[in-house]
């Protein structure tokens, strides 16, 4: 791929994600049983060549960066450039919280600036997909592009979702005339995916620009504000993609990897998705264990049902116990007795004897991390 | 460079040759063990677990993939600028190269590096066994008793003390007599290849035994005997608790088979006591809807359509629809098809068998070819073999690593027999 660094925008709160979300960045949130979520979108970067990568964090970022370390587990503990995470900083006048996306990377300016790379993709953490940017950038070149936005056809997302989306409008050529960001009743199904390929110079020029007349925003005070005056083109992709922004689309892009299709998609093309590893055993299975179209994690030891569900690693489930359509996070205990159906249960959550809860499929019932219950 | 207390020596150097096809490829300690480690796993942990940082790894036998498996030592956290995993392979000196001659020999080689660190003590150890075991308390005995060397030992049933190396001890553990696999064994304290010495003391024992022509260069037959024979203070450690020389076939099988126990006797699952080894990049693994486990250890990356009893299955196998694998040992990557059974086998590391196979049937006929190595009922299947569709296999059957689908011998393979690579005969 020609000289390209990646820059991740982490964004800010997200309370659709409730307690998911109360104590670790979105892109912090356990998935499909040992990933995060910013795993996808960093390891399509390290797949497609790239090196030279800054995380871009504001809100509760400890997890984040707890999870990220030096970057070695997608080999970017580098000697030279690698990962670099920029949690927000106080320093002369240009300091605190983020007030947006643009504002993000204009505070770290100078990251962009002592970097070489001819080409920027700037990439939302939030999303689960897998994608090589290397295509979409000859496509950038091809149409001799100012900024190249990937958009996807969304028909396969509820509407209340599409609605926290940008929905774009191409003309024949593929350059985009129409932008329009969270339509409340949007009229089309095409929506950016919020990857953004252009120079690392014009970047810089269009950073300073829209900070300098008081903008915060690179979607609204950028990429809008100039679809006129640059030459913006679409880039469409097919693929697997999705965002996670509400409750109910964490659980059902969970119960999405249960599908052979997806999975495959996800974790066999384009190359490895890599996370942070944890030294755990092979899952055990003892005797009584009926699993079912499940993910399950190492160090699990399963020896009741478990049906439609993700489990993250050590998950212990007891004897007599029914998981049903449950996403349950790193080391849970289900004691014996337990009968649960469509559930997230977060890390080091314990269920004590004989407890049923039943939530539904539409409106999973969320148990905070270290629960006892 | 920092001196150090204790540096430990591991000898990878063997063949392990009673592993059959197994180890035709790798050395012993290279092979898979428990659903994710490497036989040397165990004994590199326990380095880590007891605080020693400073090991060197003695390699001789197809040392590839053991040294692609220990690369700088990171899964150890032994990617230490002062210290760390250092691979001792044989070399070339000024005037004469050679290989190690024995497990003394090995170490006589490495004196320089050993003395590197200036270390009191060295910890010998053998890259064979399946334990878990806290060298620093073994130690801290040698410590107390002022001892030359410690021999770590373990109660072995007296049926089978002429199999081992038996220590022979006055009732505080000092130890007046060693026997190699004696006829009328007087003790069942058998050596488990764990030797702590006072590092000046091995020394001037491993440059005599150097010049002994006669020696074989062995640790067990010539300098622990020697030592004895000179008065040493050397003093024999009890330990208890799992311990597995898997060497064999039907012992490999066996000791992945404790693992999966209800509450196993070697239980992989101790937080305070982790076995370490590089971790695959794979997902978590998938049990599909008609999928089954049961009393098995699944590691990630597998995709389950079939059933499952029994079994240890390493990162990333298929197990296509209609499967049953029973009593069996599948090594990473491979793939068995649809409507297959597979019955008391270990299949090698990417190995591909076909749909409708039937492995490990029949009648319980030692191998014709090896008969001291497969005579437990167990087919065993080399790396990256590939068996067609429909094969018939029966028990104590070897399959050779990388044998294809044309030089297959027949669709019917029958107990004792064996499916050779290109045909040869060995």
């Amino acid at each position: 791929m020609k000289s390209t660094m990646g820059i991740i925008l982490t964004g800010g709160k997200n309370d659709r994600l409730r307690e998911l979300s109360e104590m670790r960045s979105t892109t912090a949130v356990p998935i499909g049983g040992k990933y995060r979520v910013i795993d996808f979108v960093l390891s399509n970067m390290v797949n497609s060549g790239i090196t030279n990568i800054g995380v871009l964090t504001q809100y509760s970022f400890r997890s984040l960066m707890d999870h990220l370390g030096s970057g070695k587990e997608w080999d970017l503990d580098r000697r030279n450039e690698g990962l670099f995470v920029f949690p927000p900083y106080l320093a002369g006048e240009h300091s605190g919280w983020y007030q947006g996306s643009a504002d993000a990377m204009y505070h770290n300016i100078t990251f962009l600036k002592r970097s070489y790379e001819e080409y920027v993709v700037v990439a939302q953490g939030n999303c689960v997909y897998k994608m090589l940017f290397d295509e979409m950038l000859d496509y950038h070149i091809s149409n001799n592009a100012d900024i190249t936005i990937a958009y996807r056809d969304m028909r396969d997302f509820p509407e209340e979702e599409i609605s926290y989306m940008g929905i774009m409008k191409m003309d024949d050529s593929g350059r985009v005339v129409d932008f329009k960001e969270k339509h409340k009743n949007p009229q089309s199904t095409i929506c950016s995916m919020g990857i953004y390929i252009l120079k690392r110079e014009l970047l810089i020029a269009l950073l300073e620009e829209c900070i300098s007349h008081g903008k915060y925003d690179f979607v609204k005070d950028v990429i809008i504000n100039k679809l006129n005056s640059l030459n913006i083109y679409g880039y469409r992709f097919d693929g697997y993609w999705r965002n996670l922004n509400t409750i109910n689309a964490y659980y059902r892009i969970n119960m999405e990897m249960l599908n052979p299709e997806i999975r495959h998609q996800l974790f066999e093309e384009h190359g490895k998705v890599y996370t942070k590893v944890k030294d755990e055993p092979p899952a055990k299975y003892n005797e009584e264990a009926e699993v079912k179209n499940s993910i399950i994690a190492d160090g699990c030891i399963i020896e009741g049902t478990v049906i439609n569900s993700v489990l993250f690693r050590g998950v212990t489930i007891k004897r007599n116990v029914v998981v049903k359509d449950c996403i349950i996070m790193q080391d849970s205990i289900i004691e014996e007795g337990v009968d649960i159906e469509s559930l997230i249960i977060d890390k080091n959550v314990y269920l004590s004897r004989g407890i049923k809860l039943k939530g539904m499929a539409n409106f999973p019932i969320t148990i905070g991390k270290n629960a006892v219950i | 460079m920092h001196n150090k207390e204790i540096i430990a020596l591991l000898l990878a150097g063997g063949q392990g040759s009673r592993l059959g096809v197994l180890t035709k490829n790798i050395a012993k300690p290279a092979v898979l063990y428990g659903g994710k480690y490497r036989i040397i796993d165990f004994s590199l942990s326990n380095c880590v677990n007891s605080d020693i940082d400073t090991v060197g790894v003695l390699t001789q036998y197809q040392p590839l993939e053991l040294n692609a498996h220990i690369g700088i030592g990171k899964p150890w956290d032994m990617d230490r600028i002062n210290g760390g995993v250092t691979i001792l392979s044989p070399y070339l000196k000024a005037e004469i190269g050679e290989w190690y001659k024995g497990t003394a020999n090995a170490v006589f080689q490495n004196i320089h590096y050993v003395d590197k660190y200036s270390p009191k003590y060295v910890v010998i150890l053998s890259g064979d066994h399946i334990y878990k075991m806290n060298y620093s308390q073994m130690l801290d005995f040698h410590k107390a008793n002022n001892a030359d060397a410690t021999i770590s030992v373990i109660n072995v049933p007296w049926e089978e003390a002429n199999r081992y190396g038996i220590m022979n001890t006055q009732d505080n553990g000092k130890i007046y007599e060693f026997e190699e696999k004696p006829q009328n064994p007087k003790s069942n304290l058998a050596s488990m290849g764990v030797y702590i010495f006072t590092w000046e003391v091995l020394k001037e024992y491993l440059i005599r035994d150097d010049q002994n022509l006669e020696s074989a260069h062995d640790f067990g037959k010539n300098i622990i005997p020697l030592m004895l024979g000179e008065g040493r203070n050397m003093w024999a450690y009890k330990f208890s608790g799992y311990w597995r020389d898997v060497g064999t076939i039907q012992a490999y099988w066996e000791s992945n088979m404790d693992l999966i126990s209800r509450v196993p006797d070697f239980n992989l699952f101790d937080p305070a006591w982790k076995i370490y080894t590089p971790n695959p990049v794979k997902p978590a693994h998938y049990i599909g809807p008609t999928g089954s486990v049961k009393k098995s250890i699944v590691a990630e990356g597998c995709m389950i359509y079939g059933s499952v009893k029994n079994s240890v299955l390493f990162p990333g196998v298929y197990v296509g629809e209609g499967t049953e694998i029973v009593d069996s040992i599948i090594m990473t990557d491979s793939v068995i098809g649809s409507n297959s059974l597979i019955d008391k086998c270990i299949i090698g590391e990417g190995a591909r068998i076909g749909n409708n196979v039937k492995m490990g049937i029949g009648e319980n006929i030692p191998n014709e070819l090896k008969p001291n190595l497969y005579d437990s009922g167990i087919t065993v299947v080399g790396e990256k073999a590939t068996v067609p569709d429909g094969c018939q296999i029966g028990k104590n059957v070897m399959i050779d690593s990388y044998i294809t689908d044309q030089e297959f011998p027949s669709l019917n393979v029958e107990s004792g027999k064996s499916a050779l690579k290109g045909g040869e005969s060995e």
